[in-house]
């Protein structure tokens, strides 16, 4: 049997944050029922698993033995990567200790920023004494794969206020950096506030954030391998990466996503539904792994690139944008530069289509 | 009803827009229950959509009603409903000569407008028995003393006994209706004469084939009477004639001298009938055509291209099919290097324009570009030949040009004279040459300028309104051509020419133009992955130059639990966004940069 990847919707949140549109309820009485249900249906698909991400929501809202219950029901190969994203304010040294004895062994933080006027315009729960504590604890408890997630552009944001942050990543025990711009999306309280609108840095500083952070988690040690992501020698999300190489995962829980078989489906953002049902239902999306899909996946990891020998147009059409300084051509692919990195949609419109 | 001439009242209402002359014309329709209640819908008589919306009358439009007046008579009225725009002015005026009387509509707060006293004039030119109506009493700041005595000293007709009367209340409508009878004079025809009648309308219906609207002024027209249409010299046999009530036609079998009705022949092609034009009995004509008749040419020129290339073939079907019920629209196909393939269209003035754009994009769901409005130029070249050009992409190279002209205009505008000073400057920006001014009273003045048509085609009429706080009227009519130091500029993105954006200006405009128009592009034309320089050039000399800075980010979704859906989407929604975008060499164009360098003013 090969072993796929499981994503695990954890669809729980104390609270929303303002820029957040991804599903989740603030109604914590329902993780018994939602993990028998997860459980259920892990067993019922009956695949192997050789990463396993929990994402949320807030996953750090299940128990210890919730987490455990999932992991033991799920055939798990023994050098599996098991990460889980938690928020920095709901974990205490005990819960990090016994989830990592429940079979975790990635940690992704959802810092977002080291600054505590950006985490509050954020809507954050947490602060960054709490960040930088929880982190630190995580290391002490026997974690040495973790992750912290960066927002650039917020509102507030200075070069100096960023530059902050930056520092005070290197000076901690991570080995993963995710760093995301902000996108307003719609339907948030982020975007029906004026006064916090106003305040995100415009485009040229946008940018200019951007290839700050390339260029300073670069000197950290945290190199790029994708859009968004840097990371220690060895130590990529390989969760993660099968979403860019368009390998097969499945995905549990209201709102998770999957890929298998060559179809990509979705599972509806309902967690009545999900505990109510024996199976999960799921939506079919379309088919997965067009050429196109390959290409838009593929560009994003800027170490591997696109393989010409399988887009051979590409090389003629990307002429100009590798004068230009946003593509280079390397073994055979032409990778994004982090410059190229901000425009990758006006770019692999360009390459393909 | 028995005919009888001497009970036949045929008049017309001139108005300035929003005076009230559509709802006037309905509570007439109302109160001589010619049309049922249930059937009664507001602005009846304008039946386009755009009509209603805007207020407007674009066609002519005449309708038949039957009043008992209170000397105990039953009488006819025929009420034509003319256009009131300068657009259409030929079609007012052959409107008018359909008429014996013509009910002024005067606003009893905001007095006389430049169209109304334009319209006005040509009713008095043509004899009509000018009957002044002061509407909109019910107004708080209504003032029926003060507009009766502005009527009488502008336009010198007797004023003060006018009816005051509230058409949207209702108030004072029979009062109106009386007046039309005692006031107006009856037509003076003879029927025994040849058949004489005037076409001020006509329009094409897919069953019947055009339908021609009449004025009888001497004679009969009969079913399987021969007529003979005289300008172009067309012969017909009527199939149905009869009068126009208000929601349907009437196939009365025969017309009399005096009265207005529709007249159908069999005929195929709209352009055979033309306004203005007379019908007369193939076997039996009248001695000569009524005066007055003339070709309309189009003043205004400018390319319409479909958004959609693939659309090219809907918008000529289109275009076909607006040309069948309105002859003075002319097109032919164009191609620009820009916009693909096109149609070059001709228009009686700029209302005429927006209408047809208007009515393209609503009624035929047309996506439309279209290029800045031209005029026709006259170029003389060095070789002793004329030419005449409609679009600047075909100006002639500067060497073999020995001198250009322009056509001219003379404008009309009133307004409060606060805001004599603004509009002086526009005029002067706008190269208009001073005539004269008189105060109508101690707050209305009426400013006469000659002005180049070239420099109202844009977007004269905003300006003047933005300038006026909305309050100047404005009226024009043509002067013909004079000599003018005109060249052409051609606008260029990343070095090449587009086609589409080249115009024709007048020398010493044309620094402060280039340079608008680059800073509109700059605006208008997004960032892209590479700086895209803006020139405007005078024959490959750059006057002006701005430039799109280099796109430095797109959005980027946030990959979250291995939904791709969002980059997907992204993605699709890039694509979308490339589709309506004009791929001219390296650089993508929005429509909206086309439509854009239109509207210059601020």
């Amino acid at each position: 049997m090969k072993n796929i990847g499981l994503y695990i919707h954890v669809p729980f949140c104390v609270r929303k944050c303002r820029y957040c549109d991804f599903y989740s309820v603030t109604d914590l009485s329902l993780t018994d029922l939602y993990t028998a249900a997860v459980i259920r249906n892990i067993k019922a698909y009956g695949y192997g698993f050789d990463t396993v991400y929990f994402g949320g929501g807030t996953p750090s809202l299940l128990t210890p033995k919730q987490i455990g219950a999932i992991l033991s029901a799920a055939e798990i190969a023994p050098d599996a990567e098991i990460s889980m994203e938690c928020n920095p304010n709901s974990v205490s040294e005990n819960y990090l200790r016994e989830v990592r004895l429940a079979g975790v062994n990635r940690l992704s933080f959802g810092v977002q920023s080291f600054d505590d006027n950006e985490l509050k315009m954020l809507g954050r729960l947490h602060d960054s004494v709490q960040a930088v504590a929880a982190i630190e604890t995580a290391k002490k408890v026997g974690f040495d794969n973790i992750s912290a997630d960066l927002m650039l552009a917020v509102s507030g944001q200075t070069f100096e206020s960023l530059r902050r942050s930056l520092s005070t990543v290197a000076k901690l025990p991570l080995t993963h950096i995710s760093a995301y711009m902000l996108k307003v999306e719609e339907g948030t309280p982020l975007a029906a506030d004026e006064d916090l609108l106003a305040k995100i840095p415009d485009e040229d500083d946008t940018a200019d954030m951007y290839l700050e952070a390339v260029k300073k988690l670069g000197n950290a040690g945290f190199e790029q391998y994708e859009i968004s992501n840097f990371a220690r020698d060895g130590f990529e999300c390989r969760h993660n990466l099968k979403y860019w190489r368009c390998e097969e995962y499945l995905g549990v829980g209201p709102a998770a996503h999957g890929f298998i078989d060559g179809a990509r489906f979705a599972c509806p953002k309902d967690l009545n539904k999900f505990i109510s049902s024996e199976i999960q239902e799921t939506v079919t999306l379309d088919e997965g792994g067009s050429a196109e899909e390959k290409a838009m996946l593929a560009l994003r990891l800027v170490k591997e690139g696109l393989p010409l020998d399988e887009y051979p147009d590409a090389e003629k059409r990307g002429e100009i944008l590798i004068k230009s300084g946003l593509l280079k051509k390397e073994n055979g692919t032409l990778r994004l530069t982090p410059e190229g990195c901000l425009v990758s949609n006006q770019i692999i419109c360009r390459l393909i289509g | 009803m028995s005919y009888n001439q001497e009970n036949i009242r045929n008049f017309c209402i001139i108005a300035h827009i929003d005076h009230g002359k559509s709802t006037l014309a309905d509570r007439i329709l109302e109160l001589t229950s010619t049309v049922a209640k249930r059937d009664m819908e507001d602005q009846l008589l304008d039946n386009m959509d755009i009509e209603r919306e805007r207020g407007i009358t674009i066609k002519a439009r005449a309708v038949r009603l039957n009043y008992k007046a209170k000397d105990g008579n039953d009488y006819v009225f025929n009420l034509i409903d003319t256009p009131g725009h300068v657009d259409f002015n030929y079609e007012v005026s052959r409107s008018l000569v359909a008429c014996e009387g013509a009910i002024l509509i005067v606003d009893a707060s905001q007095g006389i407008e430049a169209q109304t006293l334009a319209n006005t004039y040509l009713a008095i030119e043509n004899d009509l028995e000018v009957m002044p109506v002061v509407n909109k009493i019910d107004l708080p700041s209504a003032d029926p003393d003060r507009v009766c005595n502005e009527v009488e000293n502008i336009i010198g007709i007797p004023a003060m006994d006018a009816p005051r009367i509230s058409a949207k209340m209702g108030t004072n409508i029979d009062e109106v209706l009386e007046r039309v009878v005692t006031d107006i004079p009856c037509p003076k025809g003879d029927n025994d004469k040849p058949l004489k009648a005037l076409i001020f309308d006509c329009f094409y219906d897919s069953y019947k084939g055009v339908i021609i609207y009449v004025r009888v002024l001497d004679g009969e027209v009969k079913i399987g009477q021969k007529i003979k249409l005289m300008a172009t010299g067309a012969e017909f046999t009527v199939v149905e004639t009869g009068y126009m009530g208000a929601t349907d036609h009437v196939n009365a079998g025969v017309l009399h001298s005096g009265e207005v009705g529709y007249i159908t022949a069999s005929i195929k092609y709209i352009g055979d009938t033309k306004v203005g034009d007379t019908v007369t009995d193939a076997e039996n004509p009248c001695d000569e055509a009524l005066p007055g008749y003339r070709e309309v040419n189009p003043m205004v020129f400018s390319g319409i291209y479909p958004a959609d290339g693939a659309r090219y073939g809907d918008l000529r079907d289109a275009l076909d099919k607006l040309q069948l019920n309105d002859a003075s629209l002319s097109f032919e196909p164009e191609t620009s290097v820009a916009l693909g393939f096109g149609f070059r269209c001709g228009f009686l003035g700029l209302l005429h324009m927006e209408i047809i754009q208007e009515r393209l994009e609503r009624e035929f769901n047309l996506d439309l570009i279209t290029t800045a409005p031209s005029v026709i130029f006259k170029v003389n070249l060095t070789n002793g030949e004329t030419v005449y050009i409609d679009n600047p992409t075909n100006y002639p190279d500067t060497a073999v040009i020995a001198s250009a002209e322009e056509p001219m205009v003379k404008a009309s505008i009133l307004s409060p004279s606060d805001y004599v000073g603004n509009i002086m400057e526009l005029c002067q920006g706008r190269r208009g040459i001073f005539k004269d001014m008189k105060y109508l009273d101690e707050t209305r003045v009426e400013l006469h300028y000659e002005l180049p048509l070239n420099e109202i085609v844009y977007d004269f009429f905003d300006a003047l309104k933005s300038r006026t706080k909305g309050y100047a009227s404005f009226d024009y009519e043509m002067l013909g051509y004079m000599p003018s130091k005109l060249v052409k500029l051609d606008i260029m993105l990343n070095g090449d020419i587009v086609d589409a954006l080249s115009f024709i200006v007048h020398a010493d405009n044309a620094y402060a133009r280039a340079r608008r128009i680059a800073e509109k592009l700059k605006d208008n034309i997004p960032r892209q992955l590479f700086e895209v320089p803006i020139q405007a050039a005078i024959g490959g000399k750059v006057i002006a130059r701005e430039t799109v800075k280099a796109m430095r980010k797109d959005v980027l979704a946030k990959c979250y639990g291995g939904d791709i859906t969002r980059k997907k989407k992204l993605l699709e929604k890039q694509k979308e966004g490339k589709k309506r975008m004009r791929q001219l060499g390296t650089v993508e164009v929005p429509q909206e940069a086309f439509m854009a360098v239109l509207k210059l003013d601020e």
